[in-house]
């Protein structure tokens, strides 16, 4: 009888699932395309052109960085690059997206061993380098209010605050439009409704942990609820706004459950997320800045290791039977 | 009343159709056989001194004891088939290493030793009676543990054991062996439940199913019946339900405190096929001299559910089964998840053998590892509640103090984590690493 000679002698276990980084990253992209699609039907064409450069020069600059030609490789490039974009402005020029991908990928990973070996979340890197440089285009009154549908339209004609920064003109939109995004803000940030749904569909794939974006939301309706002066309707609805405005959504369905830089034990988790909802409040409510979200999860990025050295979970057994 | 499942594991594919229609057939008496001296865990036999001094040339008949030890925890080994001994020392074991072995040559009457008879009637025998039956009939544990029976059968009296529970989950994948020894061997079983049950003089019984086997639940709990005192649980389907501690919880939501045995919780676990193997030495008086298993995989010609005398060459078994595909990357004795890949099929059948694979490259995922993402589906599948990603990479980076405090003594190498990781980073291989040399530091 015929036996290969080459058998492959290996310990155990002999199968694996077919789940791949690549499959996964892929995954997220999904998870981020309503959100994207959102961006585009809000604020037309400038969306689209961001969203491409950003996703682009991540994916150039990541193969370039590691001399390979597989310029999709792993995917997680791509991942950095779309949400960087979501959380620009849609009246930024294209230069400073190219250079945000770059800073995202470079600063925010590469120099850290790449993949896997980051500490903070590359997109959010990306981001804060773009708001210390280029201030002038990342913050004030450049936020491009949406035109649903008018693909053509160009941004830069019709700018004003954000509904953070001027709470004044917050009492203008209703919950619902809140809710669908229909506000000025950044690109993904806007649409809780599109976030939400790939929020869901990660939850459901078991790629992400609903403790993270759990404990960050449910923190800042709270914190938004007890804080926020009840000046958006009544104390409720103004734990609502704090929500649906500014970037806790995609912050904390996307930014805050990025793999790399957040906790991998179940209470760590939550752990994360209920201090990446305080920071983004307290920046927020007392701060100087209208908005908290990126800064909280960088610094929440930086404690990583401590909260999962301190919530190693109790093995199968651990704990004595009563009976 | 079944329990809730235990924490985490895995949905494999089952891959358990090509073989679960198949009728267990009992394969032609092998021309020889290759009988390990060491086939279970504990103290390893010693050759009799009857089959030593004659030595090559000696004639055997079926059943007779050929190896022993005085150990408590050991177990005896017995002539499979009837004939002459052609060889006594190291051959190749599942285990990967050569140990002791006596090999035989059937002289193809299949003769059984004369003592073999009856034991008597249940109601007759006393526990110490069935203990002893069980020692002298050699029977390990069949699931793979091949932990000797008759240990688990006498626990320290400070240990009082209420349960005694029927491992019929069989969550492995590929592997059919067990569920079939459920449909065509159901009364043997739950004789041997009752055997057991009087031996540790326990007071309830508990047969496991994982729920992807209805017909053999079906078939348990008609022939269960009316018995007051045993029940029958359906489990849900996942790896891996059929570990110790997990079906423990899943049948009675008992939990075995870490590092301890299940006689901790007044439990007794046993294979279906033990319970088996204990009706035979029993009822007829017959030592373990054979099993069934699956032979199957993506590799194997004419996948089959076989009962092998114990000692059968996996290469004649093989070629019973049509042969192998070329393409066959892996041969596997045991399940995919926890089995152990052989360099080649010149290698015995013994006690834990519960089945044969011939893995292709459609069950084998071959992929080069990369750096963990830190996703923690590994966390999340872990059945001991484990941080597999952080011990794996505490043994890797030799912080061995580090990986012990994570518990890494309290992995059981299910293999969960190596299976769902993305990143196809050897978990499993780190830990199992870590455990070892946690283990050497502190005998020294």
């Amino acid at each position: 009888m015929v036996i290969n000679e080459k058998l492959i002698v290996s310990s155990s276990p002999h199968i694996r699932s077919v789940e791949s980084v690549q499959s996964v990253m892929i995954d997220v992209l999904i998870a981020l395309f309503p959100a994207a699609l959102m961006a585009v039907l809000l604020f037309g064409y400038r969306a689209l052109m961001t969203i491409i450069i950003a996703v682009v020069s991540a994916m150039l600059v990541e193969a370039v960085w590691r001399r390979k030609r597989d310029i999709f490789s792993d995917g997680s490039a791509a991942v950095t690059g779309l949400l960087l974009a979501l959380t620009l402005p849609a009246a930024v020029p294209w230069w400073l997206v190219a250079a945000g991908s770059a800073s995202a990928i470079i600063i925010g990973k590469q120099v850290f061993g790449g993949i896997g070996y980051n500490i903070f979340n590359p997109a959010l890197v990306g981001r804060a380098i773009l708001v210390v440089s280029w201030g002038a285009h990342m913050a004030g009154d450049i936020w491009p209010s949406p035109q649903p549908f008018a693909f053509g339209f160009d941004v830069a004609t019709v700018t004003g605050a954000t509904v953070l920064a001027a709470p004044e003109m917050a009492v203008t939109f209703s919950l619902p439009e809140l809710f669908i995004g229909n506000i000025a803000g950044s690109l993904g940030e806007t649409s809780a409704l599109a976030l939400l749904i790939g929020g869901v569909w990660l939850v459901y794939k078991g790629h992400i942990d609903y403790r993270i974006p759990g404990g960050f939301i449910g923190t800042v309706f709270v914190m938004g609820l007890l804080f926020g002066g009840g000046f958006y309707g009544n104390i409720f609805t103004t734990g609502l706004f704090h929500v649906f405005a500014g970037g806790v959504m995609i912050g904390a369905i996307f930014m805050a459950t990025d793999f790399v830089t957040t906790p991998v034990t179940p209470a760590g988790r939550l752990i994360f997320g209920i201090g990446c909802g305080l920071i983004t409040m307290l920046i927020r409510l007392w701060g100087t800045l209208p908005e908290g979200v990126t800064f909280a999860i960088l610094l929440m990025n930086a404690v990583t290791p401590i909260i999962d050295n301190f919530t190693i979970p109790r093995q199968f057994g651990g704990v004595r039977k009563s009976a | 009343m079944a329990e809730s499942s235990f924490q985490g594991g895995v949905h494999p594919d089952y891959n358990k159709e090509s073989t679960s229609t198949l009728a267990i057939v009992e394969m032609p008496l092998p021309q020889k056989v290759v009988v390990p001296m060491q086939q279970h865990i504990g103290a390893p036999c010693e050759l009799l001194a009857d089959v030593e001094e004659i030595g090559k040339g000696c004639e055997v008949k079926v059943g007779q004891k050929l190896g022993d030890n005085k150990g408590f925890v050991s177990a005896p080994v017995h002539a499979p088939i009837s004939g002459t001994v052609t060889d006594i020392g190291p051959y190749n074991h599942p285990l990967g290493m050569k140990i002791k072995a006596v090999t035989i040559e059937s002289d193809g009457r299949d003769e059984w030793a004369e003592n073999i008879k009856p034991a008597g009637q249940l109601e007759d025998l006393s526990p110490d009676d069935i203990r002893k039956i069980v020692r002298e009939a050699g029977i390990v544990g069949l699931g793979g543990a091949t932990f000797p029976a008759h240990v688990k059968l006498s626990p320290p009296e400070d240990k009082p054991i209420d349960v005694v529970i029927i491992n019929g989950a069989e969550c492995e994948p590929y592997l059919t062996a067990d569920h079939r020894v459920m449909l065509e061997k159901a009364e043997e079983i739950i004789f041997g439940l009752k055997a057991m049950m009087k031996a540790l003089n326990a007071s309830e019984g508990i047969i496991g199913v994982e729920d992807n086997k209805p017909d053999a639940l079906k078939q348990m709990e008609r022939l269960v019946g009316e018995e007051e005192n045993i029940r029958v649980c359906s489990l849900p389907t996942k790896y891996p339900q059929g570990a110790e501690k997990m079906l423990i919880y899943a049948t009675t939501g008992r939990v075995v405190p870490a590092g301890d045995l299940p006689m901790e919780v007044g439990i007794v676990n046993h294979n279906v096929g033990t319970a088996v193997a204990i009706t035979r030495a029993i009822k007829e008086g017959k030592p373990l001299v054979e099993r069934v298993l699956t032979v199957t995989g993506s590799g194997i010609n004419k996948p089959a559910n076989l009962q092998v005398r114990l000692g059968t060459l996996v290469s004649e078994i093989l070629e019973y089964c049509g042969g192998i595909s070329d393409y066959t990357l892996k041969l596997v004795i045991g399940g995919p998840l926890m089995g152990l890949a052989q360099p080649n099929a010149d290698v015995p059948v013994i006690k834990g053998t519960s089945g044969i694979l011939a893995l292709t490259d459609e069950d084998v995922y071959l992929a080069e590892s990369s750096p963990c993402i830190r996703c923690a589906k590994c966390v999340a599948v872990c059945p001991m509640n484990l941080m597999p990603t952080s011990i794996a990479q505490a043994a890797e980076h030799g912080d061995f103090k580090r990986a012990e405090k994570l518990y890494a003594l309290d992995c059981f190498e299910c293999g969960c984590c190596s299976f769902i990781c993305p990143s196809k980073i050897p978990l499993v291989q780190w830990i199992r690493i870590g455990k070892n040399e946690i283990m050497k530091r502190k005998n020294k």
